[in-house]
């Protein structure tokens, strides 16, 4: 790593029980994380400082991403809850992926139901892991790869327009496999490994075409974070 | 203190069975283990939010089993969340119990029961009394 100090990686954790968000907001500081935890998929978004109405993707050239109140607010990753009533994990992660802004924010899907069509889906819709519920330690201890990828390109940026064909993979991290952990269904586990190999190269490509367009906004890492530990905007 | 010690053995003792007879599986230590010097007191923490969160379900879901007739999506949804935070604390009983529930919710769906007095009501009502002296009883 570049970084003198280890970076410290704000995670944006939405889930609508309340039993669950005090585990992964447990899990994710004891790993060494900021946390802001909210119960809905909305919340989020205002988090995040768009709530995306419409889809206005590249005329997006929005210098600061965030409401004034969330000024210099930098999310690493989205961990997200894949049931929840009203706004479901899934419609956040696209919502997530069709901003300008947040598209380059990696987002992990959690879910209690290992259902291969859900876990297909999430993926093809950006989604970097898909972990299944109850969440312990060792899948937490997985999204870190995610993070330093796109604080590593995000740095690479503003080092240098220049925008090579990298990806995770290539800076030497390599894909994590989605281990689902499940007693049963051990076959599960090849497969969606393959998906989610498979997968590696077609979201790198779009973040490149992305990142052609964009330039990230607001996140730059001198800038004045504002902490949210662990408030939790019910 | 000899009496600490005894007290100590006691729980040590009491946690154990729960793992033996199953009401409690391996996320409980991962909750064990997250709970430190910094965080002394995760686990009860945690339980506790889970036993208020729970008498509301459970609260919910005898109202919704007193309906007449029962709306399965409700109870589904019901059981859904209950199951879950179930999971994330180690109750594996009563996350069995609401696997063996949702069952009995989509059977019911699938046969159409909704309006229905016969046999599958006489089917179903047993099972009900059962779910919800079991969620009681592995809850309370």
């Amino acid at each position: 790593m570049g970084a003198a100090a280890e970076p410290r990686f704000h995670v944006l954790a939405v889930d609508d029980s309340l039993v669950d968000r005090k585990l992964i907001e447990r899990l994710l500081k004891i790993s060494s994380y900021q946390v802001t935890t909210v119960d809905s998929g909305s919340k989020a978004l205002e988090f995040l400082g768009s709530l995306v109405n419409d889809d206005r993707s590249s005329s997006d050239a929005l210098p600061s991403v965030s409401p004034s109140d969330h000024q210099g607010v930098d999310v690493n990753l989205i961990i997200t809850d894949y049931c929840m009533p009203g706004m479901t994990g899934y419609d956040l992660l696209k919502k997530v992926k069709e901003s300008s802004s947040l598209r380059d924010i990696p987002v992990v899907i959690m879910s209690s139901e290992n259902v291969p069509s859900r876990i297909t889906r999430c993926l093809e819709e950006g989604a970097e892991e898909f972990i299944l519920k109850p969440v312990r330690l060792s899948d937490v201890n997985k999204l870190r790869p995610h993070m330093m990828r796109t604080k590593k390109l995000k740095d690479q940026e503003q080092e240098s327009q220049e925008e090579p064909e990298r990806h995770g993979d290539e800076i030497g991290l390599p894909p994590p496999p989605c281990q689902h952990e499940l007693e049963t269904q051990q076959s599960q586990d090849p497969q969606t490994q393959q998906i989610q190999q498979s997968q590696q190269p077609k979201s790198g490509n779009n973040s490149n075409k992305r990142k052609a367009i964009d330039v990230e906004e607001g996140l730059s890492p001198d800038r004045t974070r504002t902490r949210y530990n662990g408030v939790a905007t019910f | 203190m000899e009496r600490n010690n005894q007290l100590q053995r006691q729980v040590a003792l009491m946690r154990q069975s729960l793992f033996d007879q199953g009401y409690l599986d391996e996320q409980f230590v991962q909750l064990e283990e997250l709970q430190d010097d910094t965080n002394p007191n995760f686990v009860e923490e945690v339980v506790t939010l889970y036993y208020r969160d729970s008498a509301r379900l459970i609260a919910s879901i005898e109202q919704a089993l007193d309906k007449s007739p029962l709306d399965f999506n409700k109870l589904d949804s019901y059981m859904h969340q209950f199951k879950g935070s179930s999971s994330s604390i180690g109750g594996r009983k009563v996350k069995t119990e609401c696997s063996q529930f949702r069952e009995y919710c989509r059977t019911g769906n699938g046969e159409g029961w909704q309006d229905k007095q016969g046999p599958e009501v006489q089917l179903l009502a047993p099972h009900r009394k059962k779910k919800r002296d079991s969620a009681h009883n592995s809850f309370c």
